[in-house]
């Protein structure tokens, strides 16, 4: 069974909030309609997001860590959200475990808000109705698309690349094998949701220097034992 | 939580309904020597809440139009199983309210199927809250039991009042039942206080974004205005206000009509002034049901919270 879903990876996000400019553009051009964007030149400026980057201090002077971190939909794979509706409008597709909103049947009674312990499901005021991270359900599978662009509109936007997207339940993906590698996390585990979007954690960055990137045991001057000499003071004179 | 009060008033206009309708099919069952018009008068008045909570429910919705698809999610959703429920019990009041009209009798069957009814309903609205499992203010059977308590409450001195009219003999009775249902509902709802103070949370900011140190501090909330996070998820008052709110509610919901209705034995012309107060109470209970439920959600805004 797929479960497609992001890997985000916390050591590599700068918190430049491309990706979440890139969510909203294509998702309020959608055929679902609009995202809100009310009062975006007043004092109280607010909107329907699917993705927001939040930014945490880790730490005590001097010994800090500025961690941004951006929150979306997490696609559970026992979603909280999908029965509680009464409605059936919040449903988990099978096919690739996408968790969506049937606008058309959402009656907004934003019960299923309630249930998410992640806050990442916004009642859309403009449209009435819950909105959530589709995973652009409308882009990864469109083949008018070339194929590198067939991935969720933030992956594509965060110039940084911590933005995985791929399927977690296939071993050999690139989105399983960076959770596998790199300590990926789940959030809130304690809440039994199995969220399918991942985090990499912040990670010591050390640079690894093999021997045999100093001295090249394949130098042909090496293997012909005439090892070259080192250059004279005068080679850079001018 | 932020408290909606269109959920607010559903909740506690239903509950008095359905305690009123419980205590009338009971004095019923028990052969009191009343009128039918008794029986009608009361239907009524059960039908006029359950019909102004369902209607303050309308205002809850993005979408009141599609609100019939709520009854269709009932193998999973206890909000559905309850909207069903609510429809039920008033078809089968407005049944019980017609067969005594009529008088053509099965006014015990229609009413006890109506009692289940309201019983399930109790049940129902308990259950919608209980089954967000991350709302640890809510998972208690308590939760359940005091929906129907204060519901019976509130029935029960509705019914004190009524009988003013309908039955005068029965007012003592109806206040005996008050009496007991309030201090019930005082000690279920003190109960559902105390384990609700010590609650300690499962959730932390250290497993909501994964990172294991004691000292996070949060910088920004990825919007400088507000959202619908923001805005659901938080009830807004100061903490002088939700400490306030906490004895005012015990104070009108059950220490104030406890000392009115047993006033009420001898001056019969309190009763209605008790149901009012004891009303509002549960107004500002219901409110504090919500404003003290704390979401997970709001580990992530921690500007406001």
């Amino acid at each position: 069974m797929t479960q497609l879903a992001l890997v985000i990876d916390l050591n590599v996000c700068v918190g430049c909030h491309a990706c979440v400019t890139n969510c909203k553009q294509w998702n309020t051009s959608g055929s679902a309609g609009p995202l809100l964007d009310a009062n975006p030149y007043e004092a109280d400026p607010t909107g329907t997001f699917f993705n927001r980057v939040q930014t945490f201090e880790v730490g005590t002077y001097p010994n800090t860590q500025t961690v941004h971190f951006p929150k979306s939909c997490l696609h559970c794979e026992d979603p909280p959200c999908v029965p509680v509706c009464p409605t059936g409008a919040s449903y988990k597709r099978k096919e690739d475990g996408i968790v969506l909103v049937d606008y058309d049947k959402c009656i907004g009674c934003k019960y299923c808000a309630w249930a998410c312990p992640y806050g990442v499901r916004e009642f859309d005021e403009q449209r009435k109705v819950m909105t959530k991270c589709t995973l652009c359900v409308d882009r990864i599978y469109d083949e008018a698309l070339p194929e590198s662009e067939r991935k969720p509109a933030c992956v594509l936007a965060c110039p940084a690349g911590a933005r995985i997207f791929g399927d977690v339940h296939d071993p050999e993906s690139e989105a399983s094998v960076a959770i596998s590698d790199n300590g990926g996390y789940a959030l809130m585990p304690e809440c039994g949701t199995q969220p399918a979007n991942h985090y990499l954690p912040r990670r010591k960055t050390a640079l690894k220097i093999q021997n045999e990137q100093l001295y090249r045991s394949a130098n042909p001057l090496k293997v012909e034992g005439t090892a070259p000499l080192p250059p004279s003071s005068e080679d850079f004179a001018t | 939580m932020r408290p909606a009060f269109s959920i607010i008033f559903l909740t506690t206009l239903t509950g008095a309904g359905q305690g009123l309708f419980l205590l009338l099919y009971a004095t019923e069952m028990l052969h009191a020597a009343v009128t039918p018009g008794f029986y009608i008068g009361g239907s009524l008045l059960v039908l006029g809440l359950s019909a102004l909570g369902l209607l303050a429910s309308f205002f809850h919705l993005g979408h009141p139009s599609r609100s019939w698809r709520a009854m269709t999610m009932w193998r999973t959703s206890w909000l559905s199983r309850e909207v069903i429920v609510l429809m039920g019990f008033l078809g089968m009041v407005l049944l019980y309210l017609l067969a005594h009209w009529s008088g053509l009798g099965l006014t015990a069957v229609l009413g006890g199927m109506a009692s289940v009814l309201a019983l399930g309903l109790f049940v129902c609205t308990g259950m919608v809250y209980v089954a967000i499992k991350v709302m640890k203010e809510w998972v208690s059977p308590l939760t359940v039991a005091n929906f129907f308590l204060m519901g019976c409450a509130s029935g029960a001195t509705l019914a004190s009042a009524y009988a003013l009219v309908g039955a005068p003999d029965l007012v003592p009775h109806f206040i005996e039942v008050a009496l007991i249902a309030t201090l019930l509902a005082l000690l279920g709802r003190s109960a559902a206080l105390i384990r609700n103070a010590r609650l300690k949370p499962t959730t932390t900011l250290q497993s909501a974004i994964g990172i294991r140190h004691p000292r996070i501090v949060q910088k920004a909330q990825g919007a400088m205005g507000g959202s619908f996070n923001t805005r659901e998820f938080f009830h807004g008052k100061s903490d002088a206000f939700i400490r306030a709110i906490k004895p005012a509610f015990i104070t009108l919901a059950f220490v104030v009509p406890l000392a009115l209705l047993a006033a009420g034995l001898s001056r019969p012309w309190l009763l209605p002034l008790v149901f009012v107060l004891q009303y509002l109470g549960l107004l500002a209970e219901r409110w504090f049901f919500f404003a003290e439920a704390n979401h997970p959600q709001n580990l992530y805004y921690q500007i406001i919270s």
